[in-house]
């Protein structure tokens, strides 16, 4: 099994949750560092190495410059410890069904590179910490659509700094598009919410949008319900104050 | 519950611990928290929760503030620690320890050594801290005391005496 960052790998081995016969360390690749722009015919992309800490994807000037709600996620994750040392890679690979990036990704039509293969967005969160990814395969990097305006709104859990929701909402050229993490077992977008603001990109035209939750979450923080109800929630919000 | 040594064979690593170069062997499965207070002797950083949310076992990896209990020994291969014991001495405080002595900003002090290295961090991103961006900052540091406020000031104090703009504020 290989290890990044190790913020979740290596307190899940200390529960016995996870007992890897044995770890590879990919914090020495340098070709899992860096981001870069890339020429695109369409959109304009951000390139994002698969190693690449959350407090440098917060930090980093590119990304404040074309993507900055990317670095508004980043700096929501855990803690300044956490983010100095978790990676993008990391957290996608291991696909926790609270974490923020997955909803980056899929609001941000974003493309994840392996060693040998492009996974979109759209098809590499599957299921409860289960992604497209086969063994052997690296996030080398992630490519990321860069949105005319973005926002992210998330219910923090104020123990665990987990989003029990957490909602991104992108405007492009060729339509908007919704988010979710912390509401399913994985992250997805809520397609419903999408049409709907295509129509009418205004707050009160989530009101009208019922968001079913059958499958979602329910635990001691949430239950799926009041997920289901904090998806609108925050999806208003997010709207809001894209148009304020 | 802390991961025993008993692993494989063990792997030689090169770690700089406060300026001095180590030269060592560990099990695959050695935390750096336990090398730094087992092997070496360095008692400063503490284990906490063990769980990496308490925080008093921050040191910085590489100049980073990082929770030593999440990682293990062999990824320190190559790197530089610094703990509390490399930032200031008894004769000599740094201004983060000598802000947290003006302001008695501790009542037990185990979770003391993590706050001022996370604090050390926060400070070297911006000598001006308010208090929301320090309260922010010091969220991955329990305090089960619950000493918040005077932790906050001797943070706001240490950075602005970190950039040397409040260096006589202890003498006042």
């Amino acid at each position: 099994m290989y290890v990044s960052g190790g913020m979740t790998l290596i307190p899940s081995m200390k529960q016995r949750l996870a007992a890897p016969s044995d770890l590879i360390d990919l914090s020495s690749l340098p070709e899992l560092e860096g981001i870069e722009q890339l020429n695109d015919a369409q959109d304009s992309m951000l390139r994002v190495g698969g190693l690449t800490r959350h407090n440098e994807v917060a930090g980093n000037v590119l990304i404040q410059r074309h993507l900055p709600v990317l670095g508004q996620v980043a700096a929501a994750i855990g803690d300044n410890q956490v983010r100095n040392r978790g990676t993008l890679g990391g957290s996608i690979a291991n696909a926790d069904p609270a974490a923020d990036l997955p909803a980056a990704l899929l609001a941000m039509k974003a493309s994840v590179n392996t060693q040998d293969r492009q996974i979109s967005a759209d098809e590499f969160f599957l299921d409860l910490f289960e992604t497209a990814l086969d063994a052997g395969d690296i996030v080398v990097s992630v490519d990321f659509s860069t949105p005319q305006q973005a926002a992210y709104e998330k219910f923090r859990h104020p123990a665990s700094g987990y989003a029990v929701v957490g909602v991104l909402v992108a405007c492009f050229a060729d339509g908007v598009r919704v988010g979710v993490t912390g509401a399913g077992p994985c992250a997805f977008r809520a397609c419903a919410l999408e049409d709907a603001l295509n129509q009418q990109f205004l707050p009160q035209a989530v009101d009208a949008v019922a968001i079913p939750d059958a499958g979602f979450n329910s635990d001691i923080h949430a239950s799926a319900e009041y997920r289901a109800h904090l998806i609108k929630v925050l999806t208003k919000r997010a709207v809001a104050s894209l148009l304020s | 519950m802390s991961m025993s040594d008993s692993g494989s064979q063990s792997i030689a690593i090169t770690v700089t611990v406060n300026g001095e170069p180590h030269h060592l062997r560990v099990a695959p499965n050695t935390l750096l928290v336990t090398l730094l207070r087992e092997h070496l002797g360095l008692t400063g950083t503490h284990v906490g929760c063990d769980t990496s949310q308490c925080g008093a076992c921050t040191i910085h990896l590489d100049g980073a503030a990082v929770k030593s209990c999440a990682v293990l020994a062999v990824q320190a291969d190559n790197c530089e620690v610094l703990t509390i014991e490399g930032l200031g001495s008894i004769d000599n405080l740094h201004p983060m320890q000598q802000a947290f002595r003006d302001c008695h900003a501790l009542q037990c002090g185990f979770c003391t050594p993590g706050m001022i290295m996370q604090a050390v961090d926060l400070a070297q991103q911006s000598s001006d801290l308010d208090a929301d961006t320090i309260r922010q900052g010091i969220e991955g540091n329990l305090c089960r005391c619950t000493g918040y406020q005077n932790i906050v000031e001797a943070v706001a104090k240490g950075a602005s005496m970190m950039a040397g703009t409040n260096t006589l504020a202890h003498e006042a």
